[in-house]
């Protein structure tokens, strides 16, 4: 029934070696390069609808297909294998579903760009190691997944790889993943030599695990429970790939990539992977209530410290890039006060409509480069202050951006709304939740409203401000940029439906929360055994809900304010409050700080370890033994003299040694 | 007379030798064949001794997990013989493969060659289906005489003929040893059957400490560290895998080699299982002498032929670490060990053989050089080999180095695997080295002469894919071996 699971990220693995190998030399042709790639996720996406509804009909909600034994040794079995539960299956549908999209999109964005089958290639291989990551049936192949992404990120940031800040950008992100993963991978050694050593569990099977981690909980480690520990380990993993506090700030800066890659990898998919880790691992996060207190607090300060961040940027895809991390900030909120199902929600609508955004974003960059080119202008195409009354030129961008931004503010009936609702009720009500956190969510929520049409005001509306020889060769993008502008648009509109929250169905008229229905299996187990839930009367929900919304609305009605009525009023403000304006927009001086703190003494500690330890004690060593093994090789080949008796002779010296010593002894 | 020959068929079941028969039936025949054929002519001997492997292979592969046992218990077909046979089998597919381009390019269009490598893989496969001492030398001995002739193929050459001549001597002489030994272990338990020598043994105590015994054990143990080529019975392999034509000499370091493990693994087993601490601590001193001897040889070399037979030498001795451990992973992994190094250094061969001229090959590294860019494939191809002799994941060598060195932590020879794992650090620098002149240095000369023939595309991809399979997915045939050991 399940046995072909294989084949989801076979497709995207084919394509990425068909377009590596023979892109350059054999098919050359752009239209077929990009028809292989897409056309390899989009089966993948095929198979995933038709596992899924498969799964939909079954009362069984895991399935697990072993294809081969990796690994084993002693009692440790590792496969490859994969594993098909509800919570897989919708990332399946976010990851093929958004990735065929972008996909084609891509095709007609980097149209004649040099390597063009090298960028699809990473692509597909993207989507592969992210598929790998999402089906794993145990650690290591996530683990897998997890480093397979990062490489791509990599390979893919720094794609313009002849850019000085691209290759920088590249390096950033992947340093700062290492650190993640670092934790991610002492989490794992954790539970599995806990589980090993202690009960006699060896496994890295996240099914095993899950049913074999309630025998942790009296364990302790360092102080703190093994769990804990564990956890925050995977923690530390997650806020590297899902640039959190204090790991966020490769993010931003991965921006140098092209952008249907910052919307597919640094927006809609890789970037999650931690929120789906945690889901994945939701039983042993649910065992340590710190561990969760964690999440949720370090996800709320990231969703208003990136907020913050956003006010002030200029750059249309650095806004975006930190509404991204503030919104991964929500879905860790979301994972920290328990509320598994509603951070995956947020997840899933959060893909649509910043996957929809940036792709936007990308549509005016694109429209805008081709007209400063034209004008042989080389004004920033990113700039949003060169930018303005875009809404005419490009319509189609305009009303799909719009709708983006109204489901990221949370506007009522757009996905957003259901999901981030979801979240803030939780963090109010749960018994994991705290009113802190839902203060700073709420306030993050309000910021968000602000500078997302902050945004969409400087791009779209007002003046024209491009250079006027430029100003008339701005143009609507082609079918393959529109189209998927107008599809996630569309699910950034209604894709919420599927998790209407109980009290709005109930009002309606007994709508089920489709989605919480669906992911029970997974997350039911751990919710009802550690006690989470959320408690609350159906009057305080609904006046938190109309709390929420009527917060967005101020948020976008300051934005109208001071960019639509009085576009002087922002400079005013600036000049009044210069000194935190310059801390905003120069990011709060993190990248400063980090590079006080970490870089630069990291690179005097380096510099003196290399001049002064390395340079005379280690090389010393190591050349000595080069030198040693170089002088005893050049020594030894002497005794290879080429006469055969010597031979002989060597061989009955050997002979009568090892038979004295075997007949003395 | 006619009760005589009942008793002889009884005993004899033809089962338990029927791959070797066909094996060596098709050499025969491609002998005759060939006497009706003009001189030169050799692409009808490439195809014949090709389907004669394959279908061997079938056979082999039929008869997995139906052991045959007969010749009144000197012959068994079990799954052990059968794991074997199929690495012969592969070693001499991908040496036939290799070597049709090579023998016309070299002047000796000799059809006479193929039938030399078929009797030799079926001396391997009685080597490694032998349960009495006399089915294993008749073996070894019908594999050595092959392997001096073809050693010595090249009758116009200075080299070949020296090879093969030292070959021969040595080879002679070793025999002794493990003649002498059998012939001591008879004389101590009065028999030549494995499985009988191992009971008496056991059952004598006394014999334990016999010098009678322990002499035999060693001698006997000469013969085939001879042939494994492990220190300090190794000084013939540089000058004999440096002589010989190159596809025998990948097919040298790979197939009976395999088969002197083979033989001496089963012998160590079934005879001497009393005396496993003696043995195990001999094999312990020998395995390391022989890896630092490989490894550190190697890297004073400039010829990569004989880096690569330096290179063979350390690998048997990680493969003897295998032995030492003396527990099922070791054991299954020298198994898996010896099919992964089948595919990755006769690989590396097969791209030797590309990368040569007529007259003189290309193998010193200076010949290398550049190699990476103006030969993009077989740069990538030999690159893969590479890691996998180094044993970087996700290649075959990692896996077969995993096993190992697991078996032998399992058996608590922690410092052992310590020194394996070292000296594979020590061999970067020598595999490093090609890479670093086929990649960062100019070219040196033109390639253009460098032919690409369909035989050794296929063989080089054959190896690629084996040692990604092994690499990847090396738990299915780690499975088998482990139903393959005792």
């Amino acid at each position: 029934m399940y046995d072909k699971l294989w084949l989801i990220p076979f497709f995207p693995l084919l394509g990425c070696i068909i377009n590596g190998l023979l892109g350059k030399r054999f098919i050359k042709n752009e239209k077929v390069i990009g028809a292989i790639g897409t056309g390899a996720v989009f089966l993948s996406f095929l198979v995933s609808c038709k596992y899924l509804i498969q799964l939909l009909g079954d009362p069984v909600k895991s399935h697990e297909n072993v294809i081969a034994s990796w690994m084993s040794v002693g009692t440790v079995q590792v496969d490859w294998g994969f594993l098909l539960d509800p919570l897989s299956a919708l990332m399946l549908m976010v990851v093929c579903g958004v990735g065929s999209l972008i996909h084609l999109y891509s095709i007609g964005y980097m149209h004649g760009e040099e390597g063009f089958y090298r960028y699809f290639s990473y692509l597909n291989l993207f989507v592969f190691s992210m598929l790998m990551l999402v089906l794993g049936n145990n650690a290591l192949v996530m683990f897998v997944g997890w480093e397979g992404v990062g490489l791509c990120s990599y390979l893919l940031i720094g794609y313009y790889f002849e850019k000085q800040s691209a290759g920088d950008a590249a390096k950033k992100a992947f340093v700062m993943n290492r650190v993640g993963d670092f934790g991610f991978l002492l989490g794992l050694f954790t539970i599995f030599w806990t589980l090993g050593s202690k009960h006699g569990v060896w496994t890295i099977n996240f099914m095993e695990i899950n049913e074999n981690a309630h025998l942790l909980s009296g364990d302790m480690m360092l102080g703190l429970g093994v769990t804990t520990v564990a956890t925050l380990c995977f923690f530390l993993g997650a806020t590297g790939k899902s640039a959190q506090l204090p790991l966020f700030t490769w993010l931003p800066d991965a921006m140098e990539g092209p952008t249907p890659v910052s919307a597919l990898i640094h927006a809609a998919t890789m970037v999650t992977a931690g929120v789906y880790m945690i889901g994945r691992m939701n039983v042993l996060f649910a065992m340590s209530p710190t561990t969760m207190a964690v999440v949720a607090l370090v996800g709320a300060l990231t969703a208003i410290f990136a907020a913050s961040i956003g006010f002030a940027q200029n750059d249309i895809k650095r806004v975006l890039a930190y509404s991204t991390v503030s919104q991964l900030g929500f879905m860790f909120v979301a994972m920290g006060v328990g509320a598994f199902t509603a951070g995956i929600f947020h997840l899933m609508t959060h893909a649509f409509f910043k996957a929809c955004l940036f792709l936007g974003s990308g549509s005016v960059i694109h429209a805008m480069h081709h007209a400063l080119h034209h004008a042989h202008l080389h004004d920033d195409p990113q700039d949003m202050r060169n930018m303005g009354g875009l809404r005419k030129k490009m319509p189609v961008t305009w009303a799909t951006f719009g709708i983006s931004c109204l489901a990221i503010s949370g506007l009522p009936f757009f996905s957003g709304f259901f999901s981030k609702d979801e979240i803030l009720w939780w963090a109010f009500a749960s018994t994991r939740g705290s009113k802190l956190v839902w203060g700073i969510a709420v306030v993050a929520a309000c910021m968000t409203a602000f500078y997302m049409f902050r945004c969409l005001y400087m791009t779209f509306h007002g003046e024209q401000r491009t250079n006027a020889k430029a100003k008339d060769h701005v143009h609507e993008s082609p079918w393959v940029i529109t189209l998927p502008l107008v599809v996630l648009a569309f699910l950034a509109t209604v894709g919420g439906l599927i998790g209407i929250p109980h009290v709005l169905g109930n009002l309606v008229g007994h709508i089920p929360n489709k989605l919480e229905h669906f992911l029970a299996p997974v997350f039911e187990h751990s919710q009802h055994l550690y006690e989470i839930e959320a408690h609350g009367t159906a009057a305080t929900e609904v006046s938190l809900m109309v709390l929420s919304v009527l917060i967005a609305l101020v948020g976008i009605a300051v934005a109208t304010v001071m960019y639509m009525k009085n576009p002087e009023l922002p400079g005013k403000f600036t000049r009044k409050f210069s000194q935190l304006h310059r801390w905003v927009f120069n990011k709060w001086y993190v990248d400063e700080a980090y590079d006080v703190l970490f870089v630069n003494s990291t690179k005097k500690l380096g510099t003196f370890c290399w001049r002064g330890f390395d340079v005379k004690v280690i090389d010393g060593i190591v050349n000595g033994l080069a030198k040693l093994v170089g002088a005893c090789s050049a020594v030894l080949r002497h005794t290879q003299t080429g006469l055969f008796q010597n031979y002989a002779l060597t061989m009955v010296f050997g002979t009568v040694v090892m038979v004295a010593i075997f007949i003395l002894n | 007379m006619e009760n005589l020959v009942q008793i002889a068929l009884q005993n004899v079941n033809l089962g338990a030798i029927l791959p070797s028969l066909i094996l060596t039936c098709f050499g025969m025949g491609l002998l005759l064949i060939n006497v009706f054929l003009p001189r030169g002519t050799t692409r009808h001997a490439v195809w014949i001794s090709l389907i004669g492997l394959v279908v061997t292979g079938f056979f082999v592969y039929t008869g997995w997990g139906n052991p045959q046992y007969g010749f009144n218990d000197a012959v068994a077909m079990d799954n052990y013989a059968a794991f074997f046979s199929i690495i012969f089998l592969f070693a001499a597919g991908l040496t036939i493969l290799m070597s049709d381009e090579y023998l016309t390019r070299e002047g000796y269009p000799v059809s006479e060659y193929y039938p030399l490598v078929l009797f030799t893989t079926a001396g391997a496969m009685w080597m490694a289906s032998g349960t009495d001492m006399m089915t294993i030398f008749l073996g070894l001995e019908v594999l050595s005489i092959s392997l001096y002739v073809l050693a010595g193929f090249f009758r116009g050459q200075v080299r070949s003929n020296e090879a093969g001549l030292k070959y021969f001597l040595l080879g002679a002489f070793s025999t002794g040893f493990l003649l002498y030994g059998i012939a001591l272990i008879y004389g101590v338990t009065g028999s030549t059957k494995l499985t009988e020598i191992g009971i008496y043994l056991n059952a004598h105590g006394s014999l334990l400490e016999n010098p009678m015994t322990l002499a035999g054990l060693v001698l006997l143990s000469i013969g085939f560290l001879f042939k494994i080529a492990a220190a300090p019975f190794h000084m013939w392999t540089p000058d004999v895998y440096e002589g010989a034509p190159t596809p025998i000499t990948a097919f040298m370091s790979a197939g009976p080699k395999a088969a002197a493990f083979a033989a001496f693994l089963r012998i160590m087993e079934y005879c001497f299982f009393s005396l496993k601490p003696e043995w195990t601590a001999m094999l312990w001193v020998l395995a390391v002498l022989t890896m630092i001897v490989g490894n550190v040889i190697a890297i004073s070399q400039t010829n990569i032929k004989r880096m690569l037979a330096y290179s063979s030498i350390a690998h048997a001795g990680y493969a003897m670490v295998g032995m030492v451990a003396a527990n099922e992973i070791g054991y299954s992994g020298i198994l898996f060990y010896m099919l992964a190094y089948t595919f990755m250094n006769i690989g590396a061969f097969a791209v030797l053989v590309l990368a040569g001229k007529k007259g003189e090959e290309n193998l010193t590294l200076e010949g290398f050089s550049g190699f990476g860019f103006k030969r993009p494939f077989l740069g990538v191809a030999m690159t893969i080999f590479l890691f996998s002799l180094m044993g970087l994941p996700p290649t075959a060598g990692f896996a077969g180095k995993f096993y190992i060195f697991a078996g032998a932590i399992k058996a608590g020879y922690i410092w052992l695997a310590v020194i394996g794992v070292l000296n594979s650090a020590v061999s970067l620098y020598y595999y490093l080295r090609i890479m670093v002149y086929m990649y960062f240095r100019d070219p040196s000369e033109d390639y253009a002469w460098v032919t690409m023939p369909v035989t050794v595309m296929i063989s080089i991809v054959i190896a690629i894919i084996g040692v990604f399979y092994l690499g990847i997915i090396p738990g299915e045939v780690m499975e088998l071996a482990k139903l393959a050991v005792f």
